[in-house]
């Protein structure tokens, strides 16, 4: 168990010293200059030496690369002489745009995106989950084929689509709904739930919906197998077989699914945050990208990258916890 | 590092959906069964049809879109000043959003270009880019998980490691970096191979897995004995195996796709204007969604029946050629 922790500790470590280096090159590859950027119009030779200089842009790829990823662990200065500005641990560099640490902007941006994510998922799991569950236990009723059409249907919204109706449904005619706009948990535990209420339930019912199909299927599959049958057989009530029996081994797919999207969702969130106005990651990034902000959207991807390689172990761990089949 | 999600034991793969019972009805000849299935299923299930009919018209417009956009006798990028009305900010003369016999679907406000040949254009650009990366996946991601599956040992280690590798990335907000870093290239190019090369280790896992099932099937061992070399025996017995669960599994991938494209357009980092796209159209009827909805909800509409249509589609197909289904 140890050992195969260690492993998958040290694989992820390589991902994301691997999307890291992809996104780097990335920069370098197709054609953007920075320091021509921040130069701006009146602009020397002189002048765009220095600020290559400065950003750290006049060495070989490798080498910039090099002093990145020695930065995160060990802190580094930027740039030299009077405009030097040091950057501690981890240290993933300065925006171009307004001189901050980039780790401190995406911790600052962090809370906004975990309570959308956090919110939704908890939304999108007890609705999915339901949906699907109730729909498989009463396999080609009514209700299954309601649940269903409603599902696939669901599933074939935009996000943005969702959205703009929950707004001018909720916000506008009804008045029901304040324009979200981000409290703290910690400074308002009910403001923050319903402001994030709607950009929750725009993102949840997509979510709701291609969960509801997943664990459907994955239903009825468990519970056609022999020891749901054994377990019936032996008289346990309806309850128990459904839900200690079915639930626990059906749900491994939904886990998969489950650990890849909310990674995923911690900075995927782009266009929910960008609609609904909440200053997340997704936010800065979109942000970082309108204006060239090269250090931002490095840090943004690693911090994404992290995401979901950690959902993933996480997952695979909960794998041994829900199914006892399952071993390290 | 991402493993794959372990399966667990001897028991039951997770997940496929056991085939509905619609599905089963018809007899099944090994042979030709599966289009007799498929004529089956579209006898049986209306909604197949509708989505057959939504999915034919659509593709038609790909293939034909200066053809189609002609009967309405404008240009995607004709203005036309008449259509609006320059005292109200140029909204568009007429009810729902000028509709009338000049324009099937009413104009764009303030350019009053026609929305019916915006959309019809639109349409060719969505799914072109949709189809080719879908194109583009299969044969990337079929060609990865039969070598891998087939020759197994070193290349299947590697092969394997480089799906993990890509599942781990942050695939939309890479591809928001890419496309947004991206000068002056041709974006319809550029996005197709973006979205595909994120695509391809879903149908890479498929195929590698059934080929796994199928490498030592007495037939294959038969054609092997018989002194078949590994080509033959790649193109002639595992491919047509593989088929079946690749061809569902891409169906069900398309509207993903098109949902990718319409994303990255509606950010602004897709298709530049003034090609239309649907993601495009529905970002710029946001604005409008008071003054002029049909600007909003033309394009969102058709996104949707797509989208809705492909995974119709996609579901029947997989009842009919994948009943034990490959999805994760």
């Amino acid at each position: 168990m140890i050992l195969y922790l260690g492993r998958r500790l040290l694989g992820m470590l390589g991902v994301l010293l691997a999307v890291a280096a992809v996104t780097f090159t990335l920069f370098h590859v197709l054609p953007s200059d920075p320091a021509a950027a921040a130069c701006g119009k009146a602009c020397s030779d002189e002048r765009l030496e220095a600020i290559r200089a400065t950003m750290g842009l006049d060495a070989p790829v490798w080498r910039q690369f090099a002093d990145f990823v020695t930065g995160i662990f060990t802190g580094r200065t930027l740039g030299t002489g009077p405009y030097a500005l040091r950057c501690d641990v981890p240290c993933l560099g300065y925006s171009y745009e307004n001189s901050e640490g980039v780790w401190d902007l995406l911790v600052d941006r962090l809370p906004v995106s975990a309570s959308l994510a956090a919110g939704a998922a908890v939304l999108w799991l007890a609705l999915g989950l339901t949906a699907g569950v109730t729909a498989a236990l009463r396999k080609d009723s009514l209700t299954d084929r309601a649940l269903m059409v409603g599902a696939v249907a669901a599933a074939s919204l935009p996000v943005y689509f969702t959205s703009v109706l929950l707004i001018h449904g909720l916000i506008r005619l009804t008045g029901l709904l304040p324009y979200p706009q981000y409290v703290p948990f910690t400074t308002d535990p009910p403001a923050w739930a319903s402001n994030l209420l709607l950009p929750w339930l725009a993102l949840a019912i997509l979510y709701a919906a291609m969960y509801a199909r997943q664990s459907r299927d994955a239903m009825i599959e468990t519970m056609a197998e022999p020891y749901i049958r054994t377990a019936r057989a032996k008289g346990l009530p309806r309850r128990t077989v459904v839900v200690k029996h079915g639930l626990r081994a059906g749900m491994t797919p939904v886990l998969t699914l489950f650990g890849m999207d909310l990674g995923g969702l911690l900075a995927g969130a782009v266009i929910t945050e960008s609609l609904f106005g909440l200053p997340g990651i997704g936010r800065l990034f979109h942000g970082a990208l309108t204006t060239g902000d090269q250090p931002v959207v490095l840090g943004v991807t690693l911090l994404a990258a992290t995401f979901i390689v950690v959902a993933n172990l996480a997952v695979d761990l909960l794998y041994a916890v829900v199914d006892p089949r399952v071993r390290y | 590092m991402t493993t794959l999600p372990p399966t667990p034991g001897p028991g039951p793969a997770p997940g496929p959906a056991p085939t509905p019972p619609t599905a089963v009805a018809a007899p099944v000849h090994p042979a030709d069964g599966a289009w007799r299935l498929v004529r089956a299923e579209l006898r049986r299930r209306a909604s197949l049809k509708v989505s057959l009919a939504v999915v034919a018209l659509f593709a038609a417009m790909t293939v034909a879109a200066p053809l189609i956009g002609a009967l309405g006798g404008w240009g995607p990028e004709e203005f036309d000043k008449s259509a609006v009305d320059p005292y109200l900010g140029g909204l568009p003369i007429g009810p729902l959003g000028g509709v009338s016999a000049e324009h099937w679907l009413g104009v764009e406000p303030v350019t009053g270009r026609d929305l019916f040949a915006r959309v019809v254009h639109g349409a060719q650009v969505s799914l072109l880019i949709a189809f080719a990366a879908t194109a583009i996946v299969v044969l990337a991601g079929t060609t990865a998980g039969i070598a891998a599956g087939y020759f197994g040992g070193r290349t299947d280690a590697v092969l394997s490691r480089l799906m993990d590798l890509t599942m781990s990335f942050p695939s939309l907000i890479f591809m928001i970096a890419m496309m947004s870093v991206a000068g002056d290239v041709d974006r319809i190019l550029l996005m197709t191979l973006v979205i595909g090369l994120f695509g391809w280790p879903g149908v890479a896992r498929v195929v590698r897995g059934q080929t796994l099932s199928l490498k030592h099937r007495e037939y294959v061992d038969a054609a092997r004995v018989g002194g078949s070399g590994p080509w033959r025996i790649l193109a002639r017995d595992i491919l047509p195996g593989v088929a079946g669960p690749v061809i569902a599994y891409t169906t069900l991938m398309v509207p993903g796709m098109i949902a990718t494209e319409a994303a990255l357009s509606y950010l602004g980092v897709g298709v530049r204007p003034p090609t239309p796209s649907w993601g495009q159209m529905i970002a710029e009827g946001v604005a409008y969604y008071d003054t002029d909805p049909m600007y909003f909800l033309v394009p969102s509409l058709c996104l949707f029946l797509t989208v809705l249509a492909f995974t119709l589609l996609g579901d029947a197909l997989r009842d009919v050629l994948d009943p034990r289904g490959s999805r994760t």
